[in-house]
């Protein structure tokens, strides 16, 4: 297993585990009287699940297990895939961070970067589609 | 394709929350749309067409079914994606026709992957789990 997919897997079980307290923590807000920003995290618990943890993992094993690009660049270009990497998890967190606080306390700056998270994602799955392209192919 | 149209949407769907100055009703119509590419379009197709490559075929049963069921169930599954992406978006009656066939399309696909898929689910011989 390479170093990414390794990178990859690991922080998708961190993200398992931090979406699923975050649903647990919203689920308990009204009763244990924690911060209003919890009422609005619920886009950060879809998204620590579906984009840290599923898409992640896809992404980790994609890159590991599909067929090689060539004999010289099995996995194809590294600086791609590590930015592809370092994009989507820079992306979710300032994302899981500023959302919740951006939807109760509005702010320019933190517009301006739930913004950047929004776009850094975006470059993160443009990434993914340009390394993966040339691998899916038959033998 | 899905992934990409799916990311597209949902970065400008959050860049909106973060620096959008309309309402944005118009962008957020499409919210559903992004859910759908996503879900179905991308999760579900990559499980779909990783399953059909990997799954064993050695000393199965070839029936003459399972390539035009796979095909099928590739074609309905984005025929599918694509009207129940594009129907709640349009809104109305149209949409919500165009939902539901898009609904009906993508259960036909589940019937016909599971199809193509059922005589290749077997023991490996290698595991006992």
């Amino acid at each position: 297993m390479p170093p990414l997919t390794r990178w990859y897997i690991k922080l998708a079980l961190v993200n398992l585990v931090l979406g699923l307290l975050t649903g647990a923590l919203i689920a308990a807000q009204p009763q244990l009287r924690l911060p209003a920003a919890l009422s609005a995290a619920g886009p950060v618990y879809v998204h620590l699940l579906v984009v840290g943890w599923i898409t992640q993992m896809i992404f980790g094993v994609a890159y590991w297990m599909f067929p090689k690009d060539s004999a010289e660049r099995p996995r194809g270009s590294d600086h791609l895939a590590v930015a592809t990497f370092v994009l989507l998890n820079v992306g979710l967190a300032v994302r899981v961070v500023i959302e919740p606080w951006h939807l109760v306390a509005p702010g320019v700056a933190r517009g301006w970067l739930l913004a950047g998270a929004a776009a850094c994602q975006w470059l993160a799955g443009v990434g993914f589609v340009l390394g993966m392209w040339p691998r899916v192919k038959g033998r | 394709v899905s992934l990409l149209a799916g990311f597209t949407l949902g970065a400008a769907l959050l860049a909106h929350r973060g620096v959008g100055t309309a309402d944005g009703a118009l962008l957020w119509r499409w919210r559903p749309a992004h859910v759908e590419l996503l879900l179905v379009g991308w999760m579900v197709q990559l499980v779909m067409g990783v399953a059909l490559w990997i799954f064993p075929r050695f000393g199965v049963h070839r029936s003459r079914w399972a390539l035009p069921a796979a095909w099928l169930a590739f074609g309905s599954l984005n025929a599918g994606v694509l009207l129940a992406a594009t129907g709640p978006a349009l809104g109305g009656y149209g949409g919500a026709a165009l939902l539901a066939a898009g609904r009906a399309a993508e259960i036909t696909a589940a019937l016909a992957f599971a199809a193509a898929l059922w005589p290749r689910v077997r023991a490996s011989g290698l595991s006992e789990m």
